[in-house]
């Protein structure tokens, strides 16, 4: 069977089941943000099984490393060192290769480097705070960058966001687009967080929170954590190429 | 009881957040040079085939608020409805974008090549349209639309004729405004709101 086949079935219909609500009263911009109506269903199309292909030669050495890209390399971010790291699959459990991984996060004080971020902690001259990399032929990626802090903001009396790096993926088709969160092992603040609990099945809000995985840790250097992401699969019977209706 | 079958589940959402552009936009979330060139910032190359045209619009919630901080990238076929990577796709055209909500108005600009028909599978045809996938704060999984033209022949098209109320196919459809410009306003909610795609 060769790629072609693979590739030629419909995407996955998703299963609103592991996702956030859309509308959530706790985190209250949701409220007036998100539809009335259902959406509709549908089987995908060619438009959606498609998508635009990034090639290594649009990136640049540092762009996967947010402790020297900012600074280009002269001078490295406050913060504890991580590395962050793991696979891309899709629903049938193939690597997914070439995937774009964007990613942006606050610094080590929880200050984002963003012209509408007003929070008093200061930012780091050395920290940008975005980074992004292609998956390898395993679908696996990996970043280095510190971790970032916690910070306020404003939703309830008194709400924080658990430390977290926001991620963007995109594979090979454009329906399978998706954004989400990474948080971090052992953080009191998730329980408490509005966002993090739009996220109504316990299992489901678990898989974003990234393990310690010490083995990968290098002494005297990097801690390292682990976050392996699924994206939307597409169905591939031996069935699925025929004429619509018949 | 039965045997378990091997499958995975697509790893969950979470909203994009009000800083969004420093991971996609960079220059737009104020820092500029972070990156040797940016991804998305055009749809096409010079030399491009067919008409170039510019979709000016917003996205408003539901008490008539137009979002400041949205994202929303766009993904399309060729004047002539190839997408890039099919046989004859003309290979100035990159399909897709990445425009933002300008931070003081809430408006957006998309700057493209009008779209042709695309043939899908086992003779189904589809009018000409640009999907768009929607990012902001408050919206926890992105919501994906598309635009159809009002000066296009979308009476066979094969989703616009899935919509059951026919008064909403026409949240889909950007108005002409001018030579080569159109409108397309993106509601949330309310009795206007766009039709949404789980797709």
């Amino acid at each position: 069977m060769g790629k072609a086949m693979i590739d030629s079935g419909r995407l996955i219909p998703r299963n609103g089941a592991v996702h956030p609500v859309r509308r959530d009263m706790e985190y209250k911009t949701s409220v007036l943000r998100s539809p009335d109506f259902p959406l509709l269903s549908l089987e995908s199309t060619k438009t959606e099984e498609t998508g635009p292909v990034f090639g290594h030669t649009s990136l640049g050495p540092l762009d996967n490393d947010l402790i020297l890209n900012w600074s280009k390399g002269l001078a490295s971010a406050i913060g504890e060192r991580i590395l962050l790291h793991g696979r891309v699959i899709d629903e049938n459990g193939r690597s997914v290769p070439k995937a774009l991984i964007e990613i942006w996060q606050a610094n080590a004080g929880g200050r984002y480097r963003h012209v509408e971020d007003t929070y008093f902690a200061p930012l780091d001259d050395n920290f940008g705070g975005c980074g992004r990399t292609l998956t390898d032929a395993e679908g696996r990626y990996q970043f280095m960058t510190i971790k970032p802090g916690a910070y306020p903001w404003p939703n309830r009396g008194n709400d924080w966001r658990p430390a977290h790096i926001h991620f963007s993926i995109f594979g090979h088709s454009f329906g399978q687009r998706l954004i989400t969160q990474m948080y971090f092992e052992g953080d009191p603040l998730i329980d408490r967080c509005p966002i993090a609990a739009t996220i109504k099945d316990r299992s489901q809000l678990e898989r974003l929170v990234a393990p310690l995985d010490f083995l990968a840790a290098r002494p005297l250097d990097f801690l390292a954590y682990r976050f392996d992401i699924v994206l939307r699969g597409r169905r591939q019977t031996m069935f699925e190429n025929k004429t619509e209706g018949l | 009881m039965s045997a378990k079958v091997s499958n995975f589940q697509e790893t969950p959402s979470q909203t994009a957040g009000p800083y969004v552009h420093i991971g996609l936009m960079p220059t737009h979330a104020g820092n500029a040079g972070s990156y040797d060139g940016e991804i998305g910032v055009s749809p096409f190359v010079d030399g491009v085939k067919g008409e170039i045209i510019e979709i000016r619009g917003a996205v408003i919630d539901g008490q008539g608020m137009t979002l400041r901080d949205a994202v929303i990238e766009s993904w399309q076929a060729d004047a002539d409805g190839r997408y890039p990577g099919e046989t004859g796709a003309d290979p100035c055209v990159t399909g897709h974008c990445r425009f933002a909500a300008d931070p003081a108005s809430g408006e957006f600009c998309l700057r493209t090549v009008k779209p042709g028909i695309v043939a899908d599978r086992a003779g189904v045809t589809q009018a000409p349209h640009i999907s768009l996938w929607i990012v902001a704060r408050g919206i926890n999984q992105g919501l994906s639309t598309r635009i159809y033209f009002e000066d296009e022949d979308n009476g066979s098209d094969f989703l616009l004729g899935r919509i059951e109320n026919k008064n909403r196919c026409g949240t889909l459809i950007a108005k002409k405004t001018g030579e080569a410009s159109y409108r397309f306003e993106i509601k949330l909610q309310g009795p206007d709101e766009t039709v949404f795609l789980d797709i």
